[in-house]
């Protein structure tokens, strides 16, 4: 089956796509629900059927050649998938997460009046993520790459007649295109070093080289700077928040449980070559390490619901990548698959928040909540204690490995790691208590309008909850007994796993000291918002220094304002302006006005019309024309 | 025979349509224009995409001074034959929205332009590919000339009188040659073999290289360009971004790179940096410009300031890449001055600051006018991609830092035509653009043709590449066998 039926997986899609693209006037709503939604679930049933084909099966890897796409010379690019463990669990996440996002979006947009626009957008948006995580190649990865970079660009920019909102939807594409240059040149130094860009081609072939080879780590800092714009890691990570400007849904798909976990999957990917590569490697776990760090600061002090999930989004894709860099793939790509289970509950909570508060974002207005809005509340909370890294929670056992890891390679990492744990536990907390607790702040008016959400909403969150209570079990680590399932079903896709050579105590300790730090934040939080009532204060209001740079994120959008923006469009000018129009234009037409002064003698011979020039030059070439044709006849 | 009528059936075509009164003139060129293209599609399906030359015709012309009529066509031809006829229909399509006055001969000189271009890209005789050249500019000048807006008398006569100085020098290097030919002709493959010390080579480069850069045009020569595409009317400008500009890089590959491989040897890295320069300055000057023709403009000169790189890396990556980028571009920048072409036609202006909100009152331009700019931007499955991975990669291999810094298109195409469109079309609409109504008829028909192509050239580009590889190929075998002799 998987050979013959792959391609359907992102065809489905497509086919949604172009239906509802091009119906998107005529069909009903509830047929662009039914069609958007179908399809995903259709691909979604093919990627288990699939999974299972796959798991019971002696053969881990299969080729679907589709066509030639490009070839130059030497450089030959097929269309074509590779569906093996890894892609299968992507399929999995994608079409999984994915259905259940289309099936909440039906409630959510129901009332605007761009929804089969919406379905078609995501319908596609599937399918490019489809084809970046199945593509047999890093060209067609690429395709997937910039397809989703399209699609983020699209749906940020959804309600594009607010110009922040389409200027948001900019900033996310230009800064993905930095990170996609870096992509771009890490293959081409690839296909020169290897003679292919072929995922079978390249892995072989690199196996055999010695670790800490020059070229591998030039292609891994590049690939990595790929990874960096489409995961949003410092310097390139300041789009996703401003991304939230896309309807709630979008924020759940996109930026959370899928497109922004791809450079973690890309890495994954090519875990052969940065294993070679322990200088990128270094460089990973301390670029992960910064951003999930500054991030969690970040979100210490925003007061809008999504802001602070979005730098909760920005802060866990720091783990991931912490992971990636002291290679606990397995663990890595662990917190991949839970992170899109709580995340995306997380997000599609925020939005029945925010649905509930007929589109208030602002946590200092909410307050109380969890009596009207009993579903979101408990779903969400399971999310929070998820990402907490609370036990038996799904975010516990992914976070637990990562973190293990780091310790056992440079406990600086480790201490920073866990620092951020305690973090994200107060800022989380302190969302939950907000936003549910308390009283209410809003207006008398809207409160009475405050209701929960419809089931085409609410039910998605009841199976994302149940994912990310229960989610952590597929790699029950092997200090409780488990058979780390993950990890070798991952062997399966060439991805080596590297085993914790700590002692068992060793890992109980840690695993003490993390639970701890999150019970603290809890009570801090607890203390300071439930028992003290704490409402962040105004905008405007003094804050201390740190709180100012947490609250401001840390200047770098005005920063990067002033060094690059500025000055590129002042180069911009100072090009048009001088070099274009003075100098060089200046240079032309002196040359030419030197000519017509120097001929000033000999013009007497000319009449001085162009027209009358050219006329005896089509003349001329008439006559020419002519002159063959009679001397031919 | 099939050749003589690919050349000179819209040269019939402009001498009936200046016949024809009124309305009827640009039925009877987009007839022509048709009946061309049917013919383009009769000669593919004939064409084997090996390396020899096709359809040849070769007729004793002016025998005194070895003059012959000689044309043929190979892969590469094909590319630029299949470009110009592709687009010809669409250009003329594009114009039924006007009424010019004078339409038979707006018409007439359009299809007699088309002749022009179809000779210079199938002449196989040095003399005849100048005429060729020449009878390109005539019309064109006219075109923009007559029909062009207000500054158009100043900035046409710089226009023409800068790219016929390049061509004098153009014209210089061919008489030179034929000079130096023993055999007295202006034969293309005479002039393959003649032996020319790298002093004489390195002379003639330039001579050609001025004037072929002037064409595309090549930093630093390009400062006629924007204020002739700002100018000229909308269907003169599609005429020389989409079609013209690719004589510039066909003469490069056709005569310039065969005939003196020693002198492009000893020249290339120049004509390398100032493509790759040209590439960053323009779309540096992209970033802020106020007229969305202008910048369309500028985004041109970056564009073909890849091309033209990609030529001079002289390997087979870089030279398939400007054959579909040629195609790509083409069909882009048509598309491109066609949208803005819409909005001037219905709102009088181009200015990018006066304009926005127009995706809600025109929901299908704004998805057709997405979709051509996401080829401009070289997104992976649109045609852009195609070209624009192949010519990165060639300039790559040819020097990284070269390739890094020519990479930066992708980042700042993405900055101009993400900003244009967001100024042009989203945001909210204003007193201006609230009345604008969304494209119909002709309008359609053109930009949809257009957003196909754009898609089903970036999905499946192989038949194209396939065209040209073998003539391509031959092409660098020539050259580097003649480098290595003269070594």
């Amino acid at each position: 089956m998987i050979n013959s039926l792959l391609w359907l997986i992102p065809l489905l899609p497509l086919l949604g796509f172009v239906i509802n693209g091009l119906g998107r006037n005529t069909l009903s709503k509830s047929l662009v629900g039914i069609i958007g939604s179908g399809v995903i679930l259709a691909s979604f049933v093919l990627s288990i059927a699939m999974f299972f084909e796959l798991g019971s099966g002696a053969q881990k890897q299969f080729t679907v050649d589709l066509f030639d796409w490009i070839s130059a010379g030497t450089l030959y690019i097929p269309l074509s998938f590779l569906y093996d463990p890894l892609s299968a669990i992507m399929l999995l996440i994608i079409t999984g997460v994915g259905f259940l996002i289309h099936i909440y979006s039906v409630g959510y947009m129901h009332d605007d009046a761009g929804f089969a626009k919406f379905f078609a957008y995501l319908n596609l948006f599937i399918f490019f993520m489809l084809i970046l995580v199945l593509g047999s190649n890093y060209i067609v990865m690429f395709i997937g790459w910039e397809g989703v970079g399209l699609c983020s660009y699209l749906l940020i920019g959804f309600w594009y007649t607010n110009s922040n909102y389409a200027s948001a939807a900019k900033k996310a594409f230009v800064m993905n295109r930095i990170g996609d240059l870096g992509f771009l040149l890490g293959v081409f130094l690839i296909f020169t070093t290897f003679g292919s860009v072929e995922f079978a081609r390249i892995f072989p072939q690199a196996a055999a080289m010695m670790p800490g080879a020059g070229v591998i780590t030039l292609i891994t800092i590049l690939l990595f700077i790929g990874a960096c714009g489409k995961s949003a890691q410092l310097p390139l990570f300041t789009w996703l928040p401003d991304a939230m400007a896309g309807p709630t849904p979008v924020s759940a798909l996109i930026h959370a449980a899928t497109m922004v976990t791809a450079g973690i999957y890309m890495i994954a990917r090519s875990s052969v070559l940065f294993d070679l590569a322990p200088d990128t490697q270094t460089v990973i776990a301390i670029v992960g390490t910064a951003t999930a760090l500054i991030a969690a600061i970040i979100a210490l002090t925003q007061t809008d619901i999504k802001k602070v999930l979005a730098y909760s989004t920005v802060s866990q894709l720091g783990y991931m990548f912490l992971g990636l860099g002291v290679g606990a793939y397995t663990g890595s790509f662990f917190h991949v698959l839970t992170h899109a289970f709580f995340k995306a509950l997380l997000f599609l909570g925020a939005g029945s928040v925010i649905h509930a508060m007929h589109h208030e974002q602002d946590m200092r207005h909410m307050g109380g909540l969890k009596a009207k809005l009993k579903t979101t509340f408990a779903t969400m909370m399971i999310g929070t204690i998820a990402i907490a890294g609370l036990p038996p929670f799904s975010g516990f056992f992914s976070k637990d490995e990562i973190l293990a890891h780091a310790y056992q390679e440079n406990k600086v990492l480790w201490a920073i790691g866990l620092l951020t744990a305690f973090l994200t536990a107060f800022y989380m907390f302190r969302m939950m208590f907000l936003t549910f607790f308390g009283k209410y702040r809003g207006t008398h008016h809207a409160e009475e309008k405050v209701h929960e959400s419809p089931s085409t909403m609410t039910l998605p969150l009841i199976v994302l909850a149940v994912l990310a209570a229960i989610g952590g079990l597929i790699n029950i680590p092997a200090v409780f007994g488990g058979n780390e399932w993950l990890a070798h079903w991952l062997e399966g896709a060439g991805i080596k796993h590297h085993a914790l050579t700590l002692d068992h105590a060793t890992e109980y300790a840690l695993m003490g000291v993390s639970v701890l730090a999150a019970v603290v934040a809890l009570i801090f939080a607890y203390t300071r918002y439930v028992k003290n009532a704490h409402v962040p204060v105004a905008d405007e209001a003094q804050r201390s220094a740190l709180a100012k740079l947490s609250y401001h994120k840390f200047y770098l959008d005005e920063i990067y304002d002033a060094i690059i923006r500025k000055p590129l469009d002042a180069f911009s000018k100072f090009f048009y302006r001088i070099i274009d129009k003075k100098l060089i234009d200046g240079l032309v037409n002196g040359l030419g006005w030197t000519a017509t002064e120097g001929s000033k003698g000999l013009r007497l011979l000319q009449s001085g019309n162009v027209g009358f020039y050219i006329f005896m030059m089509v003349f001329g070439i008439v006559a020419l024309l002519l002159y063959t044709f009679l001397s031919i006849a | 025979m099939e050749l003589l009528l690919l050349i000179f059936l819209p040269l019939a075509g402009a001498i009936i349509t200046s016949f024809i009164k009124g309305g009827a003139a640009k039925i009877s060129a987009l007839g022509f224009a048709l009946a061309s293209l049917c013919v383009t599609i009769g000669l593919l399906t004939q064409f084997t995409p090996d390396a020899t030359t096709q359809f040849a015709v070769n007729y004793p012309w002016i025998q005194q001074l070895g003059i012959n009529f000689h044309v043929g066509i190979d892969g590469i031809s094909m590319i630029t034959v299949i470009l110009t006829n592709v687009l010809m229909p669409l250009i003329i399509l594009s114009s039924f929205k006007h009424e010019y006055k004078n339409a038979n001969a707006f018409y007439a000189l359009m299809l007699f332009m088309q002749s022009g271009l179809l000779l210079v890209f199938t002449a196989l005789d040095g003399f005849l590919f100048y005429i060729g050249w020449e009878a390109a500019l005539i019309p064109i000048y006219f075109i923009c000339a007559m029909w062009g807006g207000k500054d158009r008398i100043k900035v046409n006569m710089k226009f023409f009188v800068y790219t016929i100085a390049g061509s004098l020098f153009m014209l210089l290097g061919i008489i030179y040659l034929y000079l130096q030919n023993p055999a007295n002709n202006f034969d293309i493959n005479a002039f393959y073999a003649l032996n020319l010390d790298s002093y004489q080579q390195g002379w003639i480069f330039w001579a050609f290289f001025i004037a072929f850069a002037i064409k595309m045009p090549i930093f630093p020569f390009h400062t006629w360009q924007p204020d002739t595409y700002t100018e000229a009317p909308a269907p003169g400008t599609m005429l020389l971004s989409g079609i013209m500009l690719k004589m510039g890089i066909y003469g490069v590959i056709r005569w310039l790179l065969p005939i003196v491989p020693q002198g492009v040897n000893d020249w290339v890295c120049v004509a390398m940096i100032l493509s790759v320069i040209g590439i960053v300055y323009a779309s540096l000057i992209g970033f802020t410009q106020k007229d969305a023709k202008r910048l369309i403009a500028y985004s041109s000169i970056a564009h073909v300031g890849l091309i033209a790189a990609g030529i001079f890396t002289l390997n087979t990556q870089g030279m398939q890449g400007v054959m579909v980028q040629m195609l790509s571009h083409g069909i882009n920048v048509v598309g491109l001055f066609f949208v803005l072409d819409i909005i001037s036609s219905r709102l009088k202006t181009n200015k990018i600051d006066e304009l926005g909100g127009l995706a809600k009152v025109a929901p299908q331009l704004a998805i057709s006018f997405l979709i051509i700019l996401l080829g401009t931007v070289a997104l992976p499955g649109t045609n852009g991609f195609v070209g624009e991975f192949l010519l990165l990669y060639s300039v790559y291999s040819y020097n990284v830092w070269l390739g890094a810094i020519a990479g930066l298109t992708i980042i700042f195409g993405a900055v101009y035509m993400l900003r244009m469109y967001q100024k042009v079309m989203l945001g909210q609409t204003n007193e201006l653009t609230i009345t604008f109504a969304d494209i119909k008829g002709t309008e359609k028909i053109v930009l949809y043709t257009i957003c196909a192509l754009v898609i089903v050239m970036g999905v499946y580009p192989k038949p194209i590449l396939h065209i040209s590889e073998a003539a391509v190929q031959q092409l660098l075998e020539q050259v580097n066998q003649k480098l290595t002799g003269v070594n």
